[in-house]
């Protein structure tokens, strides 16, 4: 059984689909993209994983979500456990108002590592996974907001890391990014999947081409079709897909 | 072409010049103030000196004793009360508005927190003085003595009547409540939901979030709300001279009465005018709250600009 399964899940936002039932296993160690365009239902998707659609105000979600092969909307889920399982890496960066080394030892803090050689240890290791130690390591107590754009988003992906997550959740990381951090940050996802589940949204057929081994198509709050990356991207068996993929529709 | 643009110009002129104007004719009058409050004082400014004037204790116009030491303490030490009281709690509360209360819960709370701002200060007065001075008097001063009797300033050392430091800083507590809330809680709705997320992505709590996250990227904001509140409570007048006893001395305790530069104004100002000296006794009491106020606002921006600062922006 993979780390994450859906079976029978749907959103609506006061009575709206945000997308429509929906069962799905996500396969460990390589890359899904949820591709599809905007407002198809896929960002609201990734958010039912590691149920920030809970801060969501009138979203109400039905069905199951099994990490691990638990159901995370089960009364009684311990949602700081869950989380730590599953990294987020939004659209924009969000680093936290703190210092670099702080961004990243913050959520190892939470859960509890309080000795300073070992968080130094996991700073400067994830740092380096994150292709970041290089660029900050004679400023690591600067502001984090001091940095580039595209070495918060590094940032962010560190900090994710830090806490030993399974699962990495992609909200279109690199959506805000120039090319050549966008780069950047697709060349660690590369790196990193072998260890780590990774579900990756995106609008930008070309990133999923270039990144995905597997692929979810959404449309209208509908996933239309699934399958391996190259499958589905040389041999769509639904008309959408097949417009969506060849440019017809967006 | 001509004829079309230039009544167009003129009024661009005039308006620029009128803006212009009006938005020096604010400060200047402020500085005008000031000027005319210092001729005014100088007379008593000639017969004392003022260093003898700040520091002496006595209060006795008839004798031309003229000690503005207990005004000075009580305006400081109600408005020390009032913001003690009431910043923790109103910072609380605005966190609760503006991450943990639901929707509809905010809609409830928000303009009776509103409403709070608009009820004329001397309804506060009357509330004090009817409310919260017996209170203090009877419940929490005989509370304090009996089990606050070693900690000097927090138990009575007279007899307490309620009328007192603590009522006029409760009610002045009360009263800018709704200022810095609001303010607070722009401060907490400023910061962008994705870095809550973020927080809580990687298993923190909704506390842990806001006590790490929400309140130090609104740190700047939250101490330019408290700074707010504190200027407000130092010019307050009406509602805290109807509750805080009005008696020249330097307070003991916070049960003990004092008498704000505020309230000696008001009191005092129209009254025994025949007295020699007394007007601009009075007249130097107000610059002496222009400045206490002016000092406590350029050494609050200061504060904010080094919390920003220190935040990074």
């Amino acid at each position: 059984m993979p780390h994450v399964a859906v079976r029978d899940l749907s959103v609506t936002y006061e009575g709206k689909i945000g997308f429509k039932s929906t069962t799905v296993e996500i396969p460990d160690a390589c890359i899904t993209a949820v591709i599809g365009p905007s407002g198809c239902g896929k960002s609201t998707f990734l958010r039912c994983l590691n149920r920030l659609i809970d801060n969501t105000p009138g979203a109400r979600v039905q069905g199951e979500v099994l990490i691990d092969g638990t159901n995370i909307y089960d009364p009684g889920t311990d949602l700081s456990a869950l989380r730590k399982k599953l990294g987020l890496l939004s659209q924009r960066p969000q680093v936290l108002p703190m210092s670099i080394y702080d961004n990243v030892a913050y959520g190892p803090r939470i859960h509890g590592t309080r000795r300073r050689a070992e968080l130094d240890d996991i700073v400067r290791k994830q740092l380096e996974v994150a292709g970041l130690w290089e660029e900050v390591h004679d400023r690591l107590h600067q502001p984090a907001r001091q940095l580039s754009l595209g070495q918060q988003q590094r940032l962010c992906l560190a900090r994710g890391l830090a806490v030993e997550p399974e699962v990495l959740l992609c909200d279109e990381p690199t959506a805000s990014l120039d090319p050549v951090s966008s780069g950047h940050v697709e060349e660690r996802l590369i790196e990193l999947k072998s260890e780590y589940t990774i579900v990756l949204v995106t609008h930008m057929l070309r990133q999923a081409h270039r990144l995905a081994d597997y692929v979810l198509f959404m449309y209208m709050g509908e996933l239309v079709e699934e399958g391996p990356a190259d499958e589905l991207f040389s041999n769509p068996r639904d008309e959408r897909t097949r417009d969506y993929v060849a440019g017809t529709i967006s | 072409m001509i004829s079309r643009i230039f009544p167009r110009l003129m009024q661009e002129r005039s308006a620029t010049a009128t803006i212009w104007l009006l938005s020096f004719a604010v400060p200047l009058l402020t500085v005008g103030l000031a000027i005319g409050l210092t001729l005014r004082s100088l007379p008593i400014l000639r017969d004392n000196s003022l260093i003898d004037l700040l520091t002496r204790t006595t209060w006795r116009p008839m004798a031309g004793e003229f000690g503005f030491l207990p005004f000075i303490v009580g305006t400081i030490a109600v408005t020390l009360v009032a913001m003690v009281i009431s910043a923790p709690i109103c910072l609380l509360a605005a966190l609760h508005l503006a991450e943990y209360a639901g929707s509809q819960t905010r809609t409830l709370l928000r303009p009776l927190v509103d409403l709070l701002a608009g009820i004329p200060a001397v309804v506060y007065g009357l509330f004090g003085i009817l409310v919260v001075v017996p209170a203090v008097g009877r419940y929490i001063a005989p509370f304090a003595e009996s089990h606050l009797y070693f900690v000097p300033w927090l138990s009575p050392q007279q007899h307490a009547t309620g009328y007192s430091i603590l009522a006029g800083g409760m009610v002045l507590a009360l009263m800018v409540s709704p200022f810095i809330i609001s303010v607070a809680e722009d401060a907490l709705q400023a910061i962008p939901v994705g870095v809550r997320e973020a927080s809580l992505s990687l298993g923190a709590t909704s506390w842990e979030t806001s006590k790490y996250v929400s309140l130090r990227a609104a740190l700047p904001g939250l101490v330019g709300a408290v700074v707010l509140g504190f200027s407000r409570t130092l010019g307050e007048t009406m509602a805290v001279l109807m509750v805080v006893g009005n008696v020249a001395q330097i307070p003991e305790s916070i049960f003990d009465s004092a008498y704000p530069l505020t309230a000696l104004i008001a009191n005092n100002y129209g009254e025994m005018m025949s007295i020699p000296l007394f007007d601009s006794a009075l007249m130097l009491a107000s610059l002496l709250l222009l400045v206490v106020v002016a000092f406590f606002n350029f050494a609050a921006q200061m504060l904010v600009l080094a919390v920003r600062k220190r935040a990074g922006e």
